[in-house]
């Protein structure tokens, strides 16, 4: 263990300044941990207008017909849904919340490369967010287009669209600029000794996630930018009736979207690693397999984005290579999830809040990819796609997955941010609620996609009744889940029970400094002469 | 410090100035330029895939492109690119009057392409040939598309001109104030390599634009 | 790593110049194979041209040549994707 900070107590960075005072100490502070701690909030906050307008549609699924809402309202419903939680909650997520407030401490440095431009980055981020919820407001109301914006239905439809492609350009550079601040972070400002191979996992991850965010996202930005000059000037750039084609937005769309959902999922796949070894008191079983692994994943992620596209009339060979490529990318995935089992397998295992979020992880994640599988199989897809068994399935990977990885890194770093400890007993118990409401809410899609539901409907055949009813309680038991959740963690500022610097006994840099940590993380720079899972040494 | 835990010499002489790591602002700068170069790509791919599917049309579109005016754009451009490069090294000699006037130089080759373009785009205006107008709408829809991408690309390629022309008055300025010298001049470095990503796309949209017959 | 660990790297100016000719010829080059009939060759020499006028920019103009190994491999890994994507792009226009 390196053993490089004293036992003098130190300043926490909540109560350094800056020089500013009240809120601007929050709004124009370049520190990474402020930053992070600000996207934490905002994210958490649009979370919640999700799974309140997500909460909506599951009451009128409840039953078939309608009713309370009309057909449009609906579509407006699950296209603002689907850009919030896509947008402003999981692609931004885990890397802007814990990938700024730890990964400096993880390498060993004051802070990421471009501190100003870390800021502008979180601006850019509310900027972009408001403008995508200002199309609750404004004119015609949210776009009814669904979240990805096809053409030409985007083109022509009366609802706000040019706002919420507006918001989604600017989240992008939001996006981008995060990715290049974390590259070069990454790249330059490791501690000394911190070799590639001595970094820990999570590192590793949203190294990967950056070149994603940072190579995929000007696509969907030209893209964007493309129907905003439809919409604005009528030139039928995907007009058929003026040469152009629809299908080329659907490739342009998911040259990013695909990526995308890696950017969702390697950093969570980041934090397992962290939270599995910890908690196994264990070296990660196969470390280089699993970073080699996260860029395998970003790699091949970029090339199989015609699996969504497989009954818009490609191209034969189109779809067979698109197919390849997906079981490909697949494979790298399931290297991770059986070297944390072999990781587990054998450790010192405590059953704590963050491993349950692991666990949980893992077993959905599972089912999640497992779908996936099925959908990318063309013969089985023709029967599913634009079914409500891709709604489960990527509710899935994303919620239970991504999702799920969000809530173990509140538990795993909440004494190390906040210096404070929560309930065990009832963080354990919201897991369970959340766990079992979850399954409820999603498992029955599955079925009823199989039996043909179509997603994106807000009406059904009477004969898929009983599993909509049953989802929409399981959205009830998802929700007060989540308050649980919620409450619990904020109940803890006001009890106030103190966190030891190393609850978990865990051994990469953060568990060596102070709780909360100090304005620049380290009161020397530590020399590295490790690897961050030396568990075996410690006995 | 950098990577090889060895210090520059110009960190030598500024030991406190550790949080200067200009490498660091290179590969940043670069990594920008990566997002530059996939957001014209986008575009790319958009013109290459309608070219294939409209060939004739492209090509009849093309067809009303002044070429010289374009050519004349091209060596301005690459003028600029060289003036640029020089100036860095003007910078390192020592030369700071000869590194400001080769950064208005480019500047000054800036606004000449952006009038060319001017007169250019206007002349089309006139002749009605833009979204909208009569004699667009009356052009076939592969041609339609051809301009739309015409405008759309060269529009786009004109705002980063103009957006790398402002950087390069601001490095000018900071040359004239001193604060890049001989020993410090990483915004400068930085700036031309952006001027030059503008000359690299337009490497690219020349060919692809005007001279496809 | 890059030689400006000691003494940064200064690219003469002759060697500008001739960067400069050199380009300014390729660019005579490229009009000039326009008016050429290459039947359906031109596109692809139009742009083997234009590659060679780029590598000519990013190795001196843009100091790849003297910089980091690191940043030109970078940028090779960008232009590779990038191919992908139309790649398999034009796999499905192509191939209908």
């Amino acid at each position: 263990m390196q053993e490089n900070i004293s036992n003098t107590p130190h300043k926490s960075f909540f109560e350094e300044s800056g020089g500013k005072r009240g809120i601007f100490k929050w709004i124009f502070s370049t520190d990474h941990k402020r930053i992070g701690l600000l996207y934490m909030y905002s994210i958490i906050s649009f979370f919640i207008v999700g799974v309140i307008l997500g909460l909506l549609m599951r009451l009128e699924l409840m039953e078939p017909g309608q009713q309370f809402m009309k057909p449009a309202t609906y579509n407006s419903l699950f296209t603002l849904h689907g850009v919030i939680m896509i947008f402003l909650f999981i692609i931004p997520g885990i890397p802007a919340v814990f990938g700024n407030i730890m990964l400096p401490i993880l390498i060993g440095a004051k802070d990421v490369a471009f501190p100003k431009v870390n800021l502008l980055s979180w601006w850019l981020y509310v900027i972009g967010a408001l403008f995508a919820l200002s199309t609750l407001v404004f004119g015609n109301g949210p776009a009814d287009t669904g979240w990805t914006f096809y053409a030409p239905y985007s083109v022509n439809t009366e609802t706000n669209v040019s706002l919420s492609v507006l918001a989604a350009f600017i989240l992008g550079f939001s996006s981008i600029l995060t990715g290049l601040n974390f590259i070069v972070t990454i790249h330059r400002m490791r501690a000394p000794g911190m070799t590639w191979f001595k970094m820990p996992l999570f590192s590793w991850s949203l190294y990967a996630t950056a070149w994603i965010q940072l190579l995929a996202t000007p696509v969907i930005g030209i893209t964007l930018l493309m129907i905003f000059a439809e919409r604005l000037l009528g030139v039928g750039l995907f007009d058929p009736s003026l040469g152009g084609d629809p299908i080329l937005y659907q490739h342009m769309f998911w040259i990013y979207s695909h990526p995308a959902v890696y950017v969702m999922v390697l950093p969570a796949m980041g934090v397992i690693s962290e939270v599995i070894s910890t908690f196994s008191q264990r070296k990660i079983y196969g470390y280089k397999a699993i970073a080699y692994s996260s860029l395998a994943i970003a790699f091949i992620g970029y090339f199989v984005w015609g699996h969504h596209m497989f009954t818009s009339g490609m191209s034969g060979p189109a779809r067979v290579i698109f197919s390849i490529l997906t079981f490909l990318v697949a494979i790298p995935s399931a290297v991770k999830v059986f070297n944390w089992l072999a990781t587990l397998y054998g450790g010192s295992i405590s059953v704590k809040a963050p491993l349950l979020y692991a666990l949980g992880f893992i077993f959905l994640f599972m089912i999640g990819g497992l779908t996936g599988l099925i959908l990318g199989a063309l013969a089985t897809d023709v029967h599913l796609h634009d079914t409500v068994f891709v709604v489960g399935h990527f509710h899935y990977v994303m919620f239970g997955g991504t999702g799920f990885a969000f809530m173990a890194a509140m538990h795993y770093w909440f004494p190390k941010i906040y210096g404070i400890q929560y309930n065990m007993k009832r963080a354990n118990l919201s897991f369970w609620v959340l766990f079992i409401g979850f399954n409820i809410l999603y498992f029955p899609m599955m079925v009823v996609g199989v039996m043909g539901m179509p997603r994106r409907y807000f009406d059904y055949l009477p004969e898929f009744h009983i599993p909509n009813l049953i989802s929409t309680i399981g959205s009830w038991i998802l929700a007060i889940g989540l308050i649980m959740m919620i409450a619990n963690l904020v109940s803890a500022f006001r009890k106030r029970e103190k966190a030891t610097i190393n609850p978990w006994d865990g051994l990469t840099l953060e568990w060596q400094i102070s709780s909360p940590p100090s304005l620049e993380n380290f009161d020397e720079i530590p020399t590295i002469t490790k690897g961050p899972y030396e568990y075996h040494e410690q006995k | 410090m950098n990577k090889n835990n060895t210090i520059t010499e110009a960190q030598a002489v500024h030991p406190f100035d550790e949080h200067r790591d200009d490498e660091a602002s290179k590969l940043g700068m670069w990594l920008f330029l990566f997002t530059e170069l996939i957001l014209f790509g986008g575009l790319f791919l958009v013109y290459s895939i309608y070219r294939m599917m409209n060939p004739e049309a492209f090509a009849a579109g093309s067809l009303h492109l002044d070429v010289s005016i374009g050519a004349i754009n091209t060596i301005v451009l690459i003028s600029s690119s060289a003036t640029v490069a020089l100036s860095i090294t003007a910078i390192q000699l020592k030369r700071k009057r000869l590194t400001i006037n080769l950064l208005l130089f480019t500047i000054f080759a800036a606004f000449i392409f952006m009038v060319n373009k001017y007169f250019e785009w206007g002349h089309k205006f006139e002749l009605g040939l833009f979204p909208g107008g009569d004699a667009f709408n009356a052009l076939a829809g592969g041609e339609k598309l051809f301009y739309v991408l015409y405008y759309f690309m060269t529009g786009l390629h004109g705002l980063h001109v103009i957006i790398g022309a402002a950087l390069i008055g601001w490095v000018a300025w900071e040359v004239k104030v001193g604060k890049q010298t001989h020993d410090n001049f990483a915004f400068l470095e930085n700036a031309g390599l952006y001027w030059h990503l503008v000359d690299l796309i337009w490497i690219f949209l020349f060919p692809l634009m005007y001279l496809i017959s | 790593m890059s030689k400006e660990s000691h003494t940064p790297h200064i690219v003469h100016f002759n060697t500008q110049i001739k960067v400069l000719i050199a380009l300014l010829a390729l660019t005579w080059l490229t009009v000039t194979i326009a008016y050429l009939d290459f039947g359906n060759l031109t596109v692809f020499i139009a742009l083997l041209v234009a590659v060679i006028k780029s590598t000519i920019v990013l190795t001196y103009f843009m100091h790849l040549k003297f910089d980091s190994k690191i940043l030109t491999a970078f940028l090779i890994l960008v232009v590779v994707i990038f191919g992908v994507f139309i790649g398999l792009t034009f796999f499905d226009y192509a191939l209908r």
